[in-house]
């Protein structure tokens, strides 16, 4: 970060000091002052891309426009008005940003000034012949902007390194198109600067405002979204009262895996909920099937196992959700091929039923059922081990452990039910691996 | 395969109701007038037309869909209404008339829609007929006074007359839009004009905004600014695609999970999807708005939700045969957990009422719930049959409790509703 800091203040240094050999014009201050607070207004209302923080804004914009009216001193200027910015931020980062600006916007303007632009208040006759080295300017800035954001992601430890790269991960080309798009603004409103100066400025402001106006409903529904899908799930394990939660659970044990072993965001987002929606079906199983304490007929044991089945009918009309219905449907499959619905083995199983299995017993292990207390940690990270290979992926039970060991785990509140609460109480539990369904012996 | 498309093309054609038909008509006889006069008077300026005419296209091929099956093409609108603005382009005056305007957009609006045909998606005639009128009455108004000097030399006044050009254009094709709506929904037109109004207006500054850059940044760039000036419209359109995107997969979550009550055999097969529809129908019938009609469609798909704390399914799951005490205590269960969205306040509200009396409580429901109250009744009475006979009977039956439990302007609407819903005989679709 010193190595950014320290160049920005060398820019800085050489703009000021080659101002006094260029000669001055009235309009020179007033057309830096606006687009200064141009770049602030943008920068300070970011634009939020995804529903959890990271967010672009669209200063890049003001900073192109400077390129082209005054140079690469003005630019650089203009980016360092970031430091005023009336964005939350440490001084660290203010710091950071301002000089991060400073110094993508003085290699724009060199760039584009070495390719031939022409400097001051366009006219027509400067077009098409100074795109060239305007689209080269604004590649330079995007790249040293966010080189320089990566460079610093980089350099900070890991655990925070993840958190960032995943949500920026998510949405990269958009970021790098929505950039170069600001950019190309940037043009716009230097090129109508001469029909109706500093208003034009306002004028493309609006679809980005609008635009971020869409974003900012998208993010709300988004988190609706999510909120909703817990609601409704919860909802279904009213049943029982030890498995309140486990949906929830579960879904975040997927989660967990699924990132540990790079799974790409949109895939992660869908185990999320696919693990929260796997028990759905369960509902479909009569309750004095799942209050039964002795061993399991054939047709009660039927019942149970079809549940991932009933789920699927639910899941299926949910269109984005196309991998998680495989997820669901086989979540209880084995690797050694003895598991429900259909027997697969190995590798037949599909990827996300695969960490879902794991999850599910995880949690299971650790929570509280009414017929034992909940295992710590320890104890079930050890079954899965010894599960593993026969029941579990073995990879996918060694990337669990490395993460929990990592991140840790919240277990359920182990809580005694509340008198007087009227909700039935399973007596076996299907998920867990050290406890396995007991069935009749049939003649 | 083609047999197969050929049916879909023409049952597309089919279910076109009379408002929309009128509509095309009207288009395709300004489309023919256009191109006819264009081609006999020779294309004007062929270069910008053909410019034009590439970006409307490519604005037609990306076009999106809003909120409420709504469709906009924004990047092909602000290409079009920038023609029909444009003054200058570089250095030179641009003098295309206003049937010029109509005719090249017309033309590319259906160059860019043969791919979707060809994709066997839906053709979209009612969006690009409404939107064609609506600019063929921006370009009528504004290309014979382009000339005029004065415009020249005021920019100020020059940027008035689009302004209020552009917002008469946006407002005519919303009222458009509302028609259409309201005829082929059976809603009122006030309350469809209103929805209208406030669903357009993001959509419609950006491209308000954007037709008058284009205009303007052709004067200062030539036609080399529509190429530049894609990007940053690409950008609000994709942040609408992302948000209309995830509207309606909310919507189809909700469908789907409040479908757990059925697996779990506490209601009938298909209840609340037809509970849904009824209720929102019945909604509309009465003048409700779309925001309200939303939150009224998610507390009919979700009214049973409560049911799920129930040790055992109530046989038959017609909860309208339940004491009045325990139809209560579910339906608190339920807005509990609607609550716990966080989000959906209001839906619980309306979830949490609908067991109420309508007169002789302590307080009178909202409307959602008295509506849900009424639909719910007649589903639990008619079920999925179409048997006109007993839906007839099932009204009687909400008609003769009227006094104290259903709100009677309800259930005339519903009996108006359930006469459309339920004609000949078999199973309600869905």
């Amino acid at each position: 970060m010193c190595v950014v800091v320290a160049s920005a203040a060398a820019v800085l240094l050489y703009v000021l000091q080659a101002d006094p050999d260029r000669d001055l014009d009235f309009a020179v201050p007033r057309t830096l002052l606006v687009l200064a607070v141009l770049f602030l207004i943008c920068d300070s209302t970011p634009t939020a891309l995804t529903s959890r923080q990271s967010a672009w804004s669209p200063s890049s914009s003001a900073t192109l426009a400077a390129v082209v009216l005054l140079g690469p001193g003005g630019a650089a200027l203009v980016g360092a008005s970031s430091l005023f910015s009336l964005r939350r931020g440490g001084l660290r980062e203010r710091v950071f940003n301002g000089a991060m600006y400073t110094v993508s916007a003085f290699a724009a303007g060199a760039a584009y000034v070495a390719l031939g632009g022409r400097v001051g208040i366009p006219n027509p006759g400067w077009f098409p012949g100074d795109i060239l080295p305007f689209a080269v300017a604004a590649a330079v800035h995007v790249a040293v902007n966010h080189g320089l954001l990566w460079g610093m992601l980089l350099l900070l430890p890991p655990a925070r390194v993840n958190a960032q790269r995943g949500r920026l991960d998510l949405h990269l080309p958009l970021l790098l198109a929505s950039d170069l798009g600001y950019a190309t603004l940037g043009l716009l409103i230097a090129a109508l600067w001469y029909l109706v100066g500093p208003f034009a400025a306002v004028l493309v402001l609006i679809p980005l405002f609008v635009a971020r106006w869409a974003m900012g409903q998208f993010a709300a529904q988004q988190a609706a979204y999510a909120a909703t899908m817990a609601a409704l799930c919860q909802a279904v394990e009213t049943k029982d009262f030890y498995t309140r939660g486990h949906s929830e659970r579960v879904s975040r044990g997927a989660t967990m895996l699924a990132r540990e072993i790079a799974m790409g965001a949109e895939r992660v987002e869908a185990i999320g909920f696919a693990g929260m929606l796997h028990d759905v079906g369960k509902l479909g199983v009569p309750t004095k099937v799942l209050q039964k304490t002795g061993p399991l007929t054939e047709e009660e044991l039927a019942a149970i196992q079809l549940h991932p089945m009933r789920g699927l009918e639910i899941v299926r009309q949910i269109g984005f959700l196309n991998e998680a219905l495989d997820g669901i449907m086989h979540h209880h499959e084995r690797m050694d091929g003895k598991g429900y619905p259909m027997g697969l083995a190995g590798d037949e199983i599909p990827e996300f039923a695969r960490v879902i299995a794991v999850a599910d017993a995880f949690d299971s292990m650790t929570s509280t059922r009414s017929y034992r207390g909940a295992r710590s940690v320890g104890e079930a990270v050890a079954e899965l081990r010894k599960c593993a290979g026969r029941q579990f992926d073995p990879v996918l039970v060694d990337a669990f452990i490395t993460a929990l060991q990592r991140d840790g785990w919240r277990p359920s509140k182990t809580a005694d039910v509340p008198p007087g609460f009227r909700a039935q109480i399973a007596a076996q539990d299907h998920d867990d691996p050290t406890a396995p369904l007991r069935v009749v012996e049939s003649y | 395969m083609t047999a197969q498309r050929h049916l879909a093309r023409q049952s597309a054609w089919q279910s076109m109701d009379s408002g929309q038909l009128l509509l095309v008509s009207a288009a395709g006889v300004l489309l023919v007038a256009a191109v006819a006069q264009t081609a006999a008077a020779g294309l004007v300026q062929p270069r910008t037309a053909l410019a034009f005419g590439a970006l409307i296209a490519l604005g037609e091929l990306l076009r999106l869909s809003l909120p409420g099956d709504r469709e906009a093409a924004p990047i092909g609108s602000a290409g079009a209404l920038g023609y029909a603005l444009l003054l200058h382009v570089g250095q030179h005056p641009a003098h295309q008339p206003a049937l010029q305007v109509v005719a090249v957009t017309a033309v590319g609006m259906i160059v860019g829609a043969l791919p979707h045909l060809a994709a066997g998606r839906p053709a979209g005639m009612a969006g690009m007929a409404s939107r064609l009128l609506a600019l063929a009455l921006v370009a009528v108004a504004f290309r014979p006074i382009a000339g005029l000097a004065i415009l020249d030399r005021q920019v100020w006044l020059r940027l008035a007359v689009m302004l209020v050009l552009i917002a008469a254009g946006w407002f005519a094709e919303c009222v458009i839009r509302a028609l259409i709506r309201a005829d082929a929904l059976r809603a009122r037109f006030g309350v469809s004009l209103g929805d209208e109004l406030q669903i357009q207006v993001p959509l419609g500054a950006a491209v308000g905004a954007s037709a008058m850059l284009i205009a303007l940044a052709a004067e200062a760039m030539g036609l080399v600014a529509l190429a530049l000036f894609i990007a940053p419209l690409l950008v609000t359109q994709t942040a609408f695609r992302r948000y209309a995107g995830i509207r309606s997969t909310y919507l189809q979550t909700v469908r789907a999970l409040a479908r757990v009550t059925e697996v779990g055999g506490y209601v009938e097969d298909g209840h609340s999807y037809r509970v849904s529809r009824l209720a929102v129908a019945v909604g509309r019938e009465l003048g409700m708005s779309e925001p309200d009609l939303l939150q009224l469609e998610y507390a009919a798909l979700m009214h049973d939700i409560g049911q799920l704390s129930l040790a055992d399914p109530i046989p038959g799951g017609a909860t309208v045969l339940a004491s009045p005490e325990d139809q209560q205590r579910i339906a608190g269960l339920g807005a509990s957990v609607i609550k716990q969205a966080g989000v959906l306040d209001s839906v619980a509200e309306i979830v949490r009422c609908q067991s109420l009396p309508w007169r002789g409580g302590q307080v009178v429901p909202p409307i959602g719930s008295r509506i849900i109250r009424a639909a719910n009744a007649f589903d639990d009475l008619v079920g999925g049959s179409a048997d006109r006979d007993r839906s007839t009977a099932a009204l009687e039956r909400l008609r003769l409790d009227t006094a104290a439990q259903y709100d009677p302007g309800v259930v005339e609407a519903l009996s108006k509703v359930a006469g459309r819903l339920y004609v000949g005989s078999g199973r309600v679709p869905g």
